[in-house]
């Protein structure tokens, strides 16, 4: 048997009670090579508790990875597709029916995307910025599925809703705090 | 100073925590003043808090009190707070909360906002959370908006559909018509949410499916069209036009030309098209490429087809990338049942992924290993399987051993290679094996007669070699104790014979028996097999007393007892003694003993010859003695339940057969005062009667009575019993074992029986005794007993 931490036996019901969803896609989870969560995005409706165990067991088994190994893990009933971007590791959640290496892509498209807002992005962008993050995952993926498969339409969504976003500030800012 | 400013800078302080109580006391301050904003009227910096709420929230914390904030951000007319309050809609609420749907309302409004970015908020938020009420309810404004509107907020539509029908399947008959309408647009991204939509209809609803069928070409050209065209910079991945687009649509021609004929046919020639031009050097094109094998596999498609898929994942297993020969792999394994052949033309391949460095592809490669081993490439397979197990990850081995063995035993192709197998197994990795391994081998050992010698060198030799392994010392230790006297004999056809002595076998043996990493059981088997040795041997029999005598005060019990009962063999039984070690006969694999009850085909064999077995109790004072009856039975070939030990009071496992109704006759019957006895036996003088009494009806008590005619007494008396194997025996104390002359006295033995499974009853029994200095022993069945009416 792999070693993959079990996933405890309370977690199953709540897992399994949404399958009924034939969410293609579960969660897809942020986090820095000590763990630290940076982004967390999920699917299907699951409590809070199960969240964290799910994240840990997330960080453990992708960190216990050795570095020239393949991207794709088996946990419980779900494929796991992860890559490692610099100190930051891009981390989804599939159904067993999924495409493994399209998710690949997928994961790279939204690094691609970041970076090409951000600038040569880097952890602490998504650190200080993490509700930009969302948004900009938000125009690529809705409801577990990408939305939009073209890299300038996103980009340029991203912009103009940060356009009418920074209207607005300006119009609210007040002078000093 | 911008309000957002210090939404960082409160990022910068939680950083900058040295310890994790630091950090607890920052974020406590923080939530407290998060608290009272939120409790103030609006000031303009709402969002701001929420989203520091949101950051302490991502970090572990609770952040509950946020709940209503978000619905009140959600309801306001500022696009920056109306963000701000759906993501933490998002991702503070589900569909179990009650809050959630507060926000229906909300929802709903700006599904028909004038801004496209506020509709698409909505949308989002819906297609991430929405309950199955709030999907009932938005339904008709989804199917408005995927009808007209923008490309931008249709591709958003569409995927906001998919939700719905996944929560609310009935929705499916809403969106149909709206999704099929949508296949004709141009804009990739709605056309990709329309495949999404599309597919999710025709998966769950069958008529739908039929309905789709017919837009196969549509999508056929469509492919075509993304295959074909030239370089297209928005779309282009690796020099893949839209690859997300083109798996999308092959999966989709997947689920309508499953079971299908006609529709596979149309998709026929696209997919060699596609199969023949996607360049697969990048993840992009191997994405495509993997999906198309994946279609061509499932669908309806001509063998031509299905080889060059096939050759596709063979190609695959060649890629320098580790994920390409991975997906391989998997996929090979799915097709390895139908498409045998072609999976074999690449086993070369396959079995060279063994060596790979990542355990994810060994994992793969072994199971894809163990699918294609056939009678053709045992050997060969199985030396790489060997190999394999020399340094696989300890997580594997126990998983290859188990695939190992069954691999051998449906395709061995001699004995001698299907032992030597399960040895090198025990050798290089007996820590993993399962518990039937010792008994499956000791199994095969017996079947294979011709090799005894050979078996029993090899195992000696492996035993003085290295004792850590307990599987392979338990058999070791079962064999010397069995053949050990080939192994003295010092002569072997098979293998470069030893020349040991009696002591040095017994040296073997002792070493195990005393060594601290022997287990309980394997100690256990040295102990039967030092015992057993004492009538194969012929100098050292003193020797094995001994050791038989000093374990009998043996803190383990099971040791203990085992000793106790063979010193008693020694010495008041060792008249039996060449008997009960005797050699045993072949184990016949379906006896239901011998599987620890597994197998169900273990039926007991009928009649003439009848095969009887069963171990008998001798309950006399305290020590139980065994007596093993199989030499009774006469001759090898006769099946019996197998112990490498011999060991007491094991009642035959229940297993069902066509049983005679023997004792519900009996039990119908009234129980007499006086039951009739039948003579049974009658020779020399002795006589022996049996009488039947029943007590339940499934258990009955057997009155044997002996008596003695002649002018001298009869000493020694003994009486053994043998019933079929689903029936229990219980002897009781005989009264004697003496019977006077001239019919002045008897002894008596009662057996007690349970017939659980209601067998036609039969019953074995031998006598022995001494009379005139002489030994005599006889055998009697008896088939039908006194109170039937047969």
């Amino acid at each position: 048997m792999p070693q993959v931490p079990e996933i405890s036996m309370a977690l199953l019901p709540f897992i399994n009670n949404y399958t009924h969803l034939q969410c293609k896609m579960r969660f897809l989870l942020l986090f820095s090579r000590q763990g630290k969560l940076r982004l967390q995005k999920w699917f299907t409706p699951i409590p809070e508790r199960e969240k964290k165990k799910i994240t840990r067991d997330m960080t453990t088994m992708v960190l216990a990875r050795k570095p020239r190994s393949c991207n794709f893990l088996h946990w419980k009933d779900l494929k796991i597709v992860y890559k490692r971007y610099a100190s930051l590791y891009f981390c989804c959640g599939l159904d067993a029916e999924e495409n493994e290496l399209l998710a690949l892509e997928m994961l790279h498209r939204y690094v691609e995307l970041l970076d090409k807002y951000f600038g040569n992005v880097c952890e602490l962008d998504i650190i200080f910025n993490f509700e930009k993050a969302y948004f900009i995952l938000d125009e690529f993926l809705l409801g577990g599925e990408v939305q939009e498969t073209s890299k300038l339409v996103v980009a340029r969504s991203v912009e103009a809703s940060d356009m009418l976003q920074e209207t607005m500030e300006e119009y609210m800012s007040k002078p000093a705090f | 100073m911008s309000p957002s400013v210090r939404l960082q800078e409160m990022i910068r302080v939680i950083r900058g925590a040295r310890t994790q109580g630091e950090e607890r006391g920052v974020i406590q301050r923080e939530c407290a003043a998060i608290r009272a904003q939120f409790r103030q009227a609006d000031n303009g910096t709402r969002s701001h808090n929420l989203a520091k709420l949101l950051y302490v929230h991502m970090l572990g914390y609770p952040a509950h009190f946020g709940q209503m904030e978000c619905v009140r951000l959600i309801a306001s007319p500022r696009y920056n707070e109306k963000r701000v309050g759906y993501l933490g809609a998002m991702m503070l609420l589900d569909e179990k909360q009650d809050a959630s749907l507060l926000i229906t309302n909300s929802i709903k409004n700006d599904l028909s906002h004038s801004s496209q970015y506020v509709q698409s908020l909505a949308l989002c938020t819906l297609a991430c959370m929405g309950s199955a009420e709030m999907c009932r309810d938005l339904a008709p404004e989804i199917d408005r908006l995927l009808r007209a509107s923008n490309s931008y907020i249709k591709k958003k539509a569409a995927l906001c559909a998919v939700h719905m029908v996944r929560k609310v399947p009935e929705l499916g008959e809403l969106f149909t018509p709206a999704a099929r309408s949508l296949l004709s647009e141009k804009n990739h991204g709605v056309l990709h949410g329309a495949v999404v939509l599309i597919t999710e209809l025709c998966e769950r609803n069958p008529d739908t499916l039929e309905q789709f069928r017919k837009a196969v070409p549509e999508l056929v050209l469509m492919m075509k069209g993304l295959v074909m065209s030239g370089y297209s910079p928005e779309h282009n991945v690796a020099g893949i036009s839209d690859p997300f687009l083109q798996v999308r649509i092959l999966r989709l021609l997947r689920i309508l030309g499953r079971n299908n004929d006609t529709a596979s046919d149309a998709m026929n020639d696209l997919l060699a098209q596609v199969a023949t031009n996607t360049d697969s050097s990048k993840t992009a094109g191997s994405a495509v490429l993997y999906e198309t094998v994946l279609t061509v596999m499932d669908i309806k498609s001509e063998s031509g087809l299905r080889v060059l898929a096939v050759n596709i994942l063979g190609r695959f297993l060649l890629n320098n990338d580790r994920n390409i020969r991975y997906i391989s792999m998997t996929s090979l394994q799915k097709i390895v049942q139908t498409d045998h052949n072609a999976v074999q033309r690449h086993r070369g391949t396959i079995v060279d992924c063994l060596k790979d460095q990542d355990a994810s592809v060994k994992r793969r490669a072994l199971e894809l290993s163990l699918a294609l081993v056939s009678a053709v490439n045992i050997r060969s397979l199985m030396k790489e399987l060997l190999l394999f197990l020399s340094s696989c990850p300890p997580e594997l081995r126990a998983h290859t051993t188990s695939g190992i063995f069954n691999a051998a035993e449906r395709y061995a192709p001699s004995q001698r290679w299907h032992i030597d197998t399960i040895l090198h197994v025990l050798t290089t990795a007996g820590g993993d094996v399962r518990d039937e391994t010792v008994p499956n081998l000791i199994q095969l050992i017996t079947t294979a007669t011709e090799l005894h010698c050979y078996t029993v060198h090899k195992l000696y030799r492996a035993l003085i070699t290295d004792i850590s392994v307990q599987s392979l010392v338990q058999v070791a230790c079962w064999c010397i104790g069995e053949y050990g006297d080939l192994l003295l004999r010092g002569e072997c056809e098979e293998t470069e014979p030893v020349q040991v002595t009696e002591d040095d076998v017994l040296d073997a043996l002792e070493t195990v028996l005393q060594s601290h990493m022997s287990s309980p059981a394997t100690r256990g088997f040295a102990l039967t097999a030092t015992m057993k040795l004492s009538t194969r041997i012929t100098h050292n029999v003193d020797r094995i007393r001994s050791i038989v005598s000093i374990y009998g005060s043996c803190i383990d019990v099971e040791l203990q007892q085992r000793a106790v009962e063979y010193n008693a063999l020694f010495k008041k039984y060792d008249h039996m003694r060449a008997a009960v070690l005797e050699r045993m006969p072949v184990i016949d694999k379906s006896s239901p003993g011998h599987t620890n009850g597994e197998s169900a085909g273990g039926t007991i064999k009928e009649l003439e010859p009848t095969k009887l077995t069963q171990e008998i109790v001798f309950p006399q004072e305290p020590s139980n003695q065994v007596c093993d009856l199989l030499d009774l039975l006469g001759g090898s070939g006769e099946p019996f339940q197998p112990s490498p030990s011999l060991s007491s009071t094991a009642p035959g496992p229940a297993s069902s057969t066509a049983g005679g109704d023997l004792l519900d006759l009996l039990g119908g019957l009234d129980v007499t005062p006086a039951p009739p006895s039948v003579t049974v036996y009658e020779k020399n003088g002795v006589t022996l009667k049996l009488q039947t009494d029943t007590q339940t009806d499934t258990g009955m008590t057997v009155t044997l009575t002996a008596t003695n005619s002649t002018d001298g007494d009869i000493t020694g008396l003994t009486l053994q019993a043998a019933v079929p194997k689903s029936v229990q025996l219980q002897m009781k104390a005989p009264s004697g074992d003496v019977i006077p002359a001239h019919g002045l006295g008897q002894v008596t033995q009662t057996v007690l029986l349970n017939n659980p499974n209601k067998v036609s009853l039969k019953i074995r029994v031998r006598v022995c005794y001494t009379s005139q200095s002489s030994v005599c022993q006889d055998t009697v069945q008896i088939d039908s007993f006194p109170s039937t009416a047969w």
